[in-house]
């Protein structure tokens, strides 16, 4: 038999105020999950993006770079690596915003429904988002950051401009996570998921900017990808990295970038709410 | 109706609408500290809509509310910092272990890391989990995982603890080591509401209990006033052959104060469950079996809805 509780153990604490800084606490249940499932998310994360460097920059990009001649000025490089690698850089942080706002928060609803264990607790629907959409931050910052330790090591040159490029990828990553997250707490099961998908995530992945420059589209298919964050995005990380300087129309994309974040943090709340408080 | 001071539950016409129609339909509440109060009733009463806006997950439709004496509108996080809630899906995190899920759990509460792990060890024990404090949840038994889910609940020493079906899907051994745990924590002065559609575990539970019905409360007390207000103190239940009930009941019109009529039985109630059965066997029609037993709050409630609790 088991020993009792002392006495007292059990008596209604004498003040409960709620604790502060709440989102903090719903992070802290992301990172201890990711204690035990770090392994399986070195794949994704790190191991893939390095395989796209090592077959496009090195396999693809030693045939191109030698065919090259008078193309060098269309690329804005005298290596394919060079201009592949931001290209590559903020395709994967796409990625990784996309998953992580999909399967961990219908897992969160539906599953494992750590969102209502949360909601139990002095936690609010803000702070749970707010917790799990730092965690998805940390986690493509850190991505990005490897990939560019990893580019840099392929010959892509480093520079410090590589930071301003790990955070405008970051950044593009949320803006695709923060709508993830609102359609994942909307849809009913997990079929959306492959529609969206082979409609929106590989045309987006193929025709941003990511491996060619978007000038060599036809003239409708450029205006279009020139809308997209993914091109923005590329855009933008690919000037830091050719480019000499800094601009003022480099603030442009950033801010596009920005306010997707903006508008996909409220779609987000509000998809919650909806389906976590009747 | 006011407010009193040692109110932890006041609410007032409290009304919760889905799609147009009234899950919890302007219901009056008062659970004062220190009791065990029940809500009694099928599956679809009203119960869990009531519970959950009391844990203040689920904004209320109209109507007045008070939990441990504030508005759950405005005061959500304030309420539920002195709430442990247990829900009919028990909402642990199955792929991570026992300890952990105590830990985390104790964190959203704000608990500091180290105090947080010397409850949960003990909270361990009082679950009879101790020995399997790295296993995943996973891994649990049914009833396990129910004294984890108590268990977690109360982490954070609250003052209320809310448990929606706590017993079901138990299996009968399981079901008596968790009343066991609940009689230990009201011991302690928590207050405890729960949720149940066993007449038995609301009978040895509860000090006080309301029974719902569509939305409705249609009946309130302690359960011994519940069952001598309602109905009266015995019941002869009795099987008979098809055709045989007509007449019967014709036959005992002068002996029972009331007749339900089940599918399967008829149930016969009196002040003196013995006299009917006598006067049953001399009408001369052999009921195939027959049972005298006291009136319990499954009659209570037939009485007041006119329908089973476990239909």
């Amino acid at each position: 038999m088991t020993t009792a509780p002392p006495r007292g153990f059990f008596a209604p604490a004498s003040s409960t105020a709620p604790p502060r800084r709440r989102w903090r606490l719903a992070l802290s249940f992301w990172l201890l999950q990711y204690r035990r499932t770090w392994r399986g998310s070195i794949l994704s994360t790190f191991v893939l993006p390095t395989l796209y460097l090592a077959s496009l920059g090195i396999g693809l990009g030693g045939l191109v770079t030698q065919h090259l001649g008078n193309h060098a000025a269309l690329l804005g490089s005298t290596s394919y690596l060079r201009f592949v690698a931001p290209g590559v850089l903020c395709a994967s942080a796409m990625q990784i915003g996309i998953n992580e706002g999909s399967w961990p928060v219908m897992g969160a609803i539906r599953w494992q429904r750590t969102y209502h264990a949360q909601l139990a607790t002095p936690l609010r629907i803000v702070e749970v988002l707010d917790g799990h959409l730092l965690w998805i931050t940390i986690k493509i910052g850190a991505s990005c950051a490897t990939f560019v330790a990893i580019a840099a090591a392929f010959g892509a040159q480093p520079s410090v401009k590589a930071i301003l490029e790990v955070l405008v990828a970051t950044v593009l990553g949320m803006a695709f996570a923060t709508p993830m997250v609102a359609l994942s707490a909307h849809v009913k099961n997990d079929a959306a998921f492959s529609t969206l998908n082979r409609l929106v995530i590989v045309p987006l992945f193929l025709f941003s900017g990511t491996f060619f420059p978007v000038s060599e589209l036809p003239r409708p298919l450029r205006v279009l990808a020139r809308l997209t964050p993914l091109e923005n995005g590329v855009a933008l990380c690919r000037s830091l990295a050719l480019g000499a300087g800094f601009s003022v129309g480099q603030l442009w994309p950033l801010l596009y970038l920005v306010a997707l974040v903006i508008v996909g943090h409220h779609l987000a709340r509000r998809s919650l709410t909806a389906r976590l408080v009747q | 109706m006011e407010p009193l001071r040692d109110e932890v539950v006041h609410a007032s016409a409290l009304t919760k609408t889905f799609a147009g129609t009234n899950a919890v339909d302007g219901i009056d509440l008062s659970i004062r500290r220190g009791e065990v109060f029940g809500f009694l009733g099928p599956n679809g009463a009203g119960k869990t809509s009531t519970m959950r806006m009391i844990a203040c997950m689920s904004p209320r439709s109209s109507g007045d509310l008070l939990v441990r004496g504030l508005d759950p509108t405005f005061a959500g996080p304030e309420i539920r910092a002195g709430i442990g809630l247990v829900p009919q899906e028990d909402a642990l995190d199955s792929e991570m272990s026992v300890f952990d899920n105590l830990v985390i759990y104790g964190r959203y509460f704000g608990l500091a890391r180290r105090e947080v792990r010397a409850r949960a060890q003990v909270l361990l024990e009082f679950a009879q989990l101790a020995d399997r404090a790295s296993t995943k949840v996973d891994h649990l038994s049914g009833g396990m995982r129910r004294r984890l889910a108590i268990a977690r609940s109360l982490i954070s020493r609250p003052e209320l603890v809310i448990l929606d079906e706590p017993t079901t899907g138990l299996d009968p051994q399981a079901r008596h080591l968790v009343w066991d745990r609940l009689f230990q924590l009201r011991s302690e002065g928590v207050t405890l509401i729960i949720t149940t559609h066993y007449m038995d575990e609301a009978e040895q539970l509860c000090d006080r209990l309301v029974v719902m019905d569509r939305g409705r409360i249609v009946g309130e007390g302690t359960p011994r006033e519940l069952i001598a207000s309602t109905v009266p103190r015995e019941v002869v239940e009795l099987r008979l052959n098809p055709g045989a009930t007509p007449a019967l009941l014709v036959a005992l019109k002068d002996h029972v104060e009331r007749v339900e009529q089940l599918a399967d039985r008829i149930c016969c109630y009196g002040e003196d469950g013995d006299a009917i059965l006598e006067a049953v066997i001399a009408t001369g029609i052999h009921p195939l079996s027959s049972l005298v037993r006291r009136a319990t709050l499954e009659d209570v409630f037939l009485a007041l809805t006119g329908r089973q609790l476990i239909e």
